[in-house]
């Protein structure tokens, strides 16, 4: 390798580390901060790693008041949301990836933008008109808005995966015998099964991170980031902390395990605009 | 293309709507109802009269003006340097090196961390006795801890949101980026290199006119979300700096007043409306002088 190149190279890769730290070094600090004791959090001058390990601070957020009760909320918020997108949306992108029909693009474009539109503008008067049918501040009504959320990308990602599925197979099925039903559920689905467990995941990270809807249409029943939001200005440092790496671990969990399929929803999502 | 489509695709009849179906009632419930009742929320009083008093109200509250200045001054500000950061990202993860694979999952980490979250993580760098003072105080650089947040320091406190809005929301952009670059065909690449254009020509030559679509885009979903900032702004800054969907939040929450919270809401579709227009007529003319 001549000089110039070695040169390129080093810089290329200071480069690439620089932007790595600029996104790993925080997730650090908040999860050294969890596991701080909780009087050094207010130390001063505070050295940077703790003196020692330690659980309190994680022990004393679970063991709020309130958190153990939100956190189920939210598990059981994100799986009816994935619940409730799968079974509206993928039928959607079925229909999108395998059939050419009038209003296919109409159809495509429309619901992207219903994306667009600003949380608040759903979540407020939703909020009234759940207190009429009973469904303000259940866990229901916050899935649902959350599935109205996550539908656009439910049926963007599953219009993918489908795609990804040779159409031949579904046909060849079809000629050995197979109901047009059956060629889906025996051919097709399967096929489709890893892909669509990555959309249900990132379904359930959606719901799991969203705090304003769950905040203004829920008053008992809060989901873990509602609780979080509503207690913020009450609760000491170590708390916050403490709740913030709680939110993200499940997160970043799922979204290691589905890395690979992030092209497929963004690139999809955007791709033919 | 129709033609083309119609022989890849099959043309059932029915079956495609039926599909559908379950998707548009969804949607027809869940959110055109919501956004006519908006508009009539915001319109309409208690009593069934038009009016323009809850729009009055909004405009007449003393944080009004500041949350609409802040708003904007966030997204103008975030945007831009977000578009920045993730090209160069996109391009660096995009140069094919060993291990580019693990940097650009790295890289997409933060799509998982909701805005919450960043606001919190961000809150353990910039509080009081939080880590940039503590190493800047390992440093020798200070010996009393800097207020980032607080009323006194506004300036900062902006800087401070700032950068938990560009570390959390970037990797969004960047992968809508990357998404684009793999769509731009080697052979134009090739060519490019055989008439000579290579290095910093090649990227804004060839690259980054391919790219105009991506560009766009992230842009636009960048802009609206950017619009929307809520979350990191209260976790990380409390009402210090007030912004238009934290007073929705605040009117709809604490005042009980969901026709102001509505007002709000109206605006911000308004101002995304508009961003997103004014994207794609100026993006467009620009781009073209560009390819020339």
């Amino acid at each position: 390798m001549s000089f110039p190149q070695l040169l390129r190279r080093t810089l290329l890769y200071m480069a690439v580390l620089t932007f790595a730290l600029w996104v790993l070094v925080p997730i650090f600090f908040i999860g050294i901060s969890s596991f701080t004791p909780r009087n050094e959090i207010y130390l001063w001058p505070k050295s940077i790693i703790p003196s020692h390990f330690s659980l309190d601070t994680m022990r004393f957020f679970l063991n709020s008041y309130g958190v153990l009760t939100s956190l189920l909320n939210s598990v059981w918020v994100a799986l009816l949301t994935l619940a409730f997108t799968l079974a509206v949306g993928a039928p959607a992108g079925y229909a999108v990836a395998r059939f050419y029909f009038r209003g296919r693009e109409g159809f495509r474009l429309g619901i992207l933008i219903t994306r667009m539109f600003p949380t608040a503008l759903l979540a407020v008067p939703l909020a009234v008109t759940f207190i009429k049918w009973g469904l303000y501040d259940t866990l229901i009504g916050v899935a649902l808005i959350h599935t109205a959320m996550a539908l656009p990308f439910a049926v963007i990602i599953t219009t993918g995966i489908f795609m990804g599925v040779p159409k031949d197979l579904e046909e060849a099925a079809m000629t050995l015998g197979c109901s047009r039903f059956g060629a889906f559920a025996r051919v097709a689905l399967p096929l489709a099964l890893p892909g669509l467990a990555a959309a249900a995941m990132f379904t359930f990270v959606i719901s799991w991170n969203e705090v304003f809807a769950a905040t203004i249409l829920t008053v008992h029943n809060r989901t873990l980031p509602a609780h979080i939001l509503t207690t913020i200005q009450a609760s000491p440092l170590y708390f916050r902390f403490a709740g913030g790496f709680f939110m993200i671990l499940p997160a970043l969990f799922f979204m290691f395990l589905i890395r690979r399929y992030l092209f497929h929803m963004w690139g999809g999502a955007t791709a033919e605009r | 293309m129709n033609t083309r489509l119609r022989q890849v695709l099959g043309t059932d009849t029915f079956l495609p709507y039926w599909l559908l179906l379950p998707t548009l009632i969804f949607i027809g419930i869940f959110f055109l109802m919501p956004l006519f009742n908006a508009v009539i929320l915001a319109f309409r009083s208690d009593e069934g009269v038009f009016t323009l008093e809850y729009f009055q109200r909004m405009v007449g509250d003393v944080r009004f003006i500041e949350a609409l200045k802040y708003t904007f001054f966030l997204a103008l500000t975030i945007v831009p340097i977000q578009v920045i950061t993730a090209l160069a990202m996109a391009l660096l993860v995009n140069a094919g090196f060993r291990g580019s694979r693990f940097f650009l999952y790295i890289f997409a980490l933060p799509l998982g961390i909701s805005d919450l979250a960043a606001g919190l993580i961000w809150l353990s760098i910039f509080t009081q006795h939080g880590f940039l003072n503590s190493i800047l105080y390992s440093l020798g650089i200070i010996d009393k801890p800097i207020y980032y947040i607080s009323y006194q320091n506004i300036g900062l406190t902006f800087l401070a949101v700032v950068a938990a809005e560009h570390w959390r929301a970037t990797a969004i952009v960047m992968v809508i980026l990357v998404a684009g670059l793999q769509m731009i065909s080697k052979d134009y690449l090739e060519a490019a290199e055989v008439l000579g254009a290579r290095g910093w020509k090649k990227i804004w030559y060839v690259i980054l006119p391919l790219l105009k679509p991506s560009l766009q885009s992230a842009l636009i979903i960048r802009t609206i979300f950017a619009l929307q900032t809520f979350a990191v702004v209260l976790a990380l800054a409390g009402d210090i700096i007030p912004v238009l969907a934290g007073e929705a939040y605040f009117w709809h929450f604490f005042y009980r007043n969901s026709h102001i919270a509505s007002a709000y809401a109206v605006l911000l579709m308004v101002i995304s409306i508009g961003m997103t227009w004014f994207y794609l007529k100026f993006l467009k003319s620009r781009m073209e002088v560009i390819r020339g």
